[in-house]
């Protein structure tokens, strides 16, 4: 339905991509709500507990069955993680692990759907803007990396002590000699962490999203006719193979994100590094 | 495409999940992969202790029968001894009784020769007294010649 508001013309193409980057949002400037990331991310996080309550149903000790066999391997896929990259012991880790990992994923593969299936049914129901993939919001990736971040001050005051933290800012890296320095890296290096935890998700997610924008436009507007059985085609084949890319991406960014989750809370339980 | 309230939105929204998925997700799912790994421990531990048992069983009865081997060869060579003996007496007594036997038929027939011997003497005297009466012609008076046939008889 998008497709034909916005066929006329190459103001079209500008407006099409920009009604698809656009949130559905209520009111203004810090207080705008983007209704639609909130929506599915929330629904997303409902489609995980749903699973949690079928496993948690019939769990099996002895003999698990297809589906809880399932759910055990990721879990034991992200234990493994937390084990291999995780000094010491903290229950909060695995779990936090799993979530991110468990939404990050779902939250990404909302991409793979076809860019104008749900924006278009939306718009069949009144919802003029509706953009699908949560993780393509800045906000939704700066959330999880700010959680993290608070997770990992929160762990360095508990584990180092406030004297232990202070001295991770004033001795580090270049030893008592050059404090002022120490401060200004440390603080940039204990900043970039989340932010770049955060922005690494949101950029990969909203480069895809937009590839994937760019390859319904070819045939945006398009006419029936010979120039059709040149475009069509290439679209076909550009959209299948960036999909297929994007599953390795969206698995690759959501894996990502758990590693240096797990790193970083990590690295605040480790008394000197 | 700013920082918006949206943001406070999700950071609530990422804690409760984390929060719901550790209570209703890893807690019991990780509680049921323990419980397993232990099941399957203890598992191990018991067929090897089972295996530990069977050897010592095994071990066990290996010596029952030795010993029981040693006691029937020992019972076996006793028995074969008894059995040597009671031959061995047997021989013994039935030689005694053979020998007992013997003598008893040799004195049998010492005292028939004997009695023999007497019964011919006695006819051969007396053969002899009727000869020599028919000779002399008359009774020979046995006390007067008693002395005569009597060293008759001796002689014969």
């Amino acid at each position: 339905m998008s497709a034909t508001e916005h066929s006329d013309g190459g103001g079209g193409t500008v407006a099409y991509i920009q009604h698809h980057l656009t949130n559905l949002h209520t009111g203004e400037g810090f207080w705008t709500f983007n209704w639609d990331t909130i929506f599915v991310s929330i629904l997303l996080g409902g489609v995980i507990l749903k699973m949690a309550f079928m496993v948690k149903g019939n769990l099996e000790t002895g003999t698990p069955g297809a589906f809880q066999n399932f759910v055990e391997m990721i879990l034991e896929f992200v234990q493994t993680q937390v084990k291999d990259s995780f000094p010491g012991h903290n229950p909060l880790i695995a779990p936090l692990a799993l979530t991110v990992f468990l939404w990050v994923w779902l939250m990404n593969f909302m991409d793979l759907i076809p860019v104008d299936l749900l924006p278009t049914l939306a718009a069949g129901l009144g919802i003029p803007y509706l953009k699908v993939v949560p993780t393509t919001d800045l906000n939704t990736a700066l959330a999880m990396a700010l959680v993290v971040f608070v997770l990992t001050v929160y762990y360095n005051l508990k584990v180092k002590g406030p004297m232990g933290y202070l001295k991770m800012f004033l001795f580090h890296p270049f030893g008592k000699a050059a404090v002022p320095a120490n401060i200004v890296m440390t603080a940039i290096e204990e900043l970039a962490k989340p932010l770049s935890l955060g922005l690494r998700l949101f950029g990969n997610m909203f480069a895809g999203e937009l590839v994937f924008l760019l390859i319904a436009l070819l045939t945006l507007g398009a006419t029936i006719g010979a120039s059709l059985l040149i475009w069509f085609p290439l679209q076909v084949v550009l959209d299948l193979a960036w999909l297929i890319f994007h599953i390795l991406v969206i698995t690759l960014q959501a894996f990502i994100f758990m590693v240096l989750t797990i790193v970083y809370l990590g690295m605040a339980h480790t008394e000197d590094h | 495409m700013s920082i918006t309230i949206t943001l406070i939105a999700q950071v609530l929204a990422f804690t409760i999940l984390i929060w719901l998925v550790n209570k209703h997700l890893w807690g019991p799912l990780s509680a049921v992969l323990e419980a397993r790994q232990k099941k399957i421990a203890d598992g191990l531990a018991a067929s090897e202790k089972g295996l530990q048992e069977q050897e010592q069983a095994e071990a066990r009865a290996e010596e029952v029968i030795n010993e029981a081997k040693v006691q029937a060869a020992d019972i076996i060579a006793q028995a074969q001894a008894r059995s040597a003996q009671v031959i061995e007496e047997s021989k013994g007594k039935a030689a005694e009784e053979a020998e007992r036997l013997i003598a008893g038929a040799k004195a049998e027939i010492d005292q028939e020769v004997n009695r023999a011997k007497d019964g011919l003497r006695k006819q051969v005297s007396d053969l002899a007294i009727t000869a020599a009466s028919k000779i002399v012609g008359k009774e020979i008076d046995m006390k007067v010649h008693k002395k005569a046939l009597n060293d008759l008889v001796a002689q014969i």
